[in-house]
């Protein structure tokens, strides 16, 4: 069995790890909007820059982030074929055969290509270094406001919270019942794909039944400690915004300005 | 079947921040037909150590011989299946591996994934059923709607009827009640003898390793502490108790007597019938009865 890793948060420590959820939160929401800005080589050089010292600050081991990365590679190389193909704009670069490739067509292709690797980078860059747990307190503080709107943040959050709780003590579950099933000779890894799909009911019978025992536990568990929703609740883990909090936010407004200039004053 | 595991050792998460070595340098063999039991406390390697005995885990050095079966470090584990027929477990909460919505049903799915007929099967859990101590009418209901002890004895069934020639416990009487407890300890050592298994049972309980046991291996931080038979093991009482272990209530009882009374008595009564014995027999030797 290959090792499992819970999102994909990597415990080591830095300024990154430290970071205040929300701040991580609304950071990676403006990167998302003003990536869009970028329409040079020069901007996304800046872009690449800021990131690549974001990479260096979180001191997450560059494996990480390559393994992290290689889902989103074959979407990129899709698109940036489909751009290289299909835009019939500016010069022709170089031809095979009858099939002509443009410039507009390479360029395009590597933005979009870079836009897609930066925006994941940065955004698994936010589960890499935040525990769930922490982004789903981020969450909810964010979205407090909203409870003026009789939106249920707090049920909400609570329920992302479980969720993210049991998701380790169901992989460590499914684990055990793997093993005790592959000891009795069911072929989960190898053998025809219709034997392996029939596998899959030894494994998630038990762990459904398993999981609704633990549900049934918790809630009598957390009834006889007195939870009573979130009304008056205070938080075992507070959230401080602290000056590195207020530096990310300002670096991003930096970021931001240089985008702008770049794309509409710098000619 | 004999057992030869020559410098195992094991890391979990390979090259990851989560590495951990569990196994280091573990050399060890099991005779055929012996019954050892593997003991030491959480987080000292025996869970580990025993989920190599049929494929579980792959070595990351070392190789281990099952039989005619061998398993290296360097090379892909291909075909587990003869082997995992061999070697039967009995993982702890073994009834948290029932799905099936017969008890009949999820006895006879191990045997049939090794190829056994269905009528076979049928057959070998019918029989099994007063070995392990149910009734026959369970056979048709739902192995949900029985008691956790109950379960425990449909999942142990579920393994016996594999007809392994290695029976691997892993700490079988978790959470059963003494009665419970005795019953089924004494049924695997019953299947142990009339069938000839190679028996690993691996415990915390140093009571159960020493009266049922042929041979005893402490494991302590991934490593084999000692090793020897049950008598060898209590000569040294304070290195059991270094590693976090107790030594039975009876040894200790005759650990204490020799003190008092400057008397040696063989270390090897592990009921209280049998250390009775032992007394008696000192008494009536020095006269005194």
């Amino acid at each position: 069995m290959p090792p499992i890793i819970i999102g994909q948060y990597v415990p080591v420590d830095s300024i990154v790890h430290r970071l205040d959820p929300r701040s991580k939160l609304i950071s990676v929401f403006l990167f998302i909007l003003i990536i869009f800005l970028a329409n040079s080589f020069i901007a996304y050089g800046v872009i690449g820059l800021f990131i690549g010292a974001a990479v260096l600050l979180s001191r997450v081991p560059l494996s990480f982030i390559v393994r992290g990365m290689k889902p989103i590679v074959i979407v990129v190389i899709i698109t940036f074929l489909l751009h290289l193909f299909l835009t019939k704009q500016g010069e022709v670069v170089f031809q095979i055969g009858s099939m002509k490739f443009y410039s507009e067509g390479i360029i395009q292709g590597t933005y979009i290509s870079l836009r897609l690797l930066f925006l994941v980078l940065f955004t698994s860059l936010l589960t890499l270094t935040t525990t769930p747990i922490e982004i789903t307190d981020g969450l909810e503080a964010l979205l407090h406001p909203l409870k003026r709107l009789r939106l249920p943040v707090h049920e909400f959050a609570l329920m992302m919270s479980i969720a993210l709780r049991f998701i380790p003590t169901l992989l460590e579950e499914a684990e055990k019942i793997i093993k005790a099933q592959s000891a009795r000779g069911v072929e989960f890894t190898s053998g025809p794909l219709k034997e392996r799909m029939k596998a899959i009911v030894p494994l998630l019978i038990p762990l459904f039944v398993s999981s609704f025992k633990r549900a049934e536990d918790l809630a009598l568990a957390m009834e006889a400690r007195g939870y009573r929703g979130g009304e008056g609740r205070t938080k075992l883990r507070i959230l401080t915004w602290g000056l590195r909090d207020h530096l990310l936010l300002l670096s991003l407004f930096i970021l931001t300005a240089i985008l702008v200039w770049i794309r509409f004053y710098m000619k | 079947m004999e057992i030869n595991i020559k410098n195992l050792e094991h890391r979990y998460m390979p090259d990851s921040p989560f590495e951990r070595l569990a196994l280091v340098d573990v050399t060890l063999t099991i005779p055929p037909h012996a019954y050892i039991a593997v003991i030491g406390h959480t987080g000292s390697g025996k869970s580990t150590l025993i989920q190599h005995l049929n494929g579980l885990l792959k070595p990351t050095k070392g190789e281990i011989t099952i039989g005619d079966r061998t398993i290296r470090a360097q090379e892909k584990a291909k075909n587990l299946k003869p082997l995992r027929k061999k070697v039967g477990i009995v993982f702890q909460y073994p009834e948290h591996q029932l799905f099936e919505e017969t008890v009949e049903k999820d006895i006879c799915f191990g045997p049939m994934n090794f190829g056994i007929s269905e009528e076979a099967a049928k057959q070998k859990a019918r029989e099994l059923l007063p070995i392990v101590g149910l009734e026959e009418d369970v056979l048709q209901k739902s192995p949900f709607d029985l008691s956790g002890g109950q379960m425990r004895r449909v999942a142990i069934a579920g393994v016996l009827a594999m007809e392994p020639e290695v029976l691997i416990l892993d700490e079988p009487t978790a959470g059963l009640d003494p009665r419970g407890r005795m019953e089924i300890m004494e049924m695997f050592y019953r299947l142990h003898k009339e069938k000839k298994l190679t028996t690993i049972l691996v415990t915390h309980s140093m009571e159960d390793a020493a009266r049922y046991a042929d041979e005893i291996v402490v494991m302590e931080q991934g490593k084999v502490f000692m090793h020897g038979t049950p008598e060898e093991i209590f000569k040294e009482p304070e290195a059991i108790r270094k590693v976090g272990l107790d030594i039975p209530e009876t040894i200790e009882f005759i650990i204490k007597l020799e003190k008092k009374f400057g008397v040696r008595l063989p270390r090897h009564a592990y009921t209280i019938d049998a250390l009775a014995d032992e007394i008696i027999a000192l008494l009536k030797k020095e006269g005194s009865l």
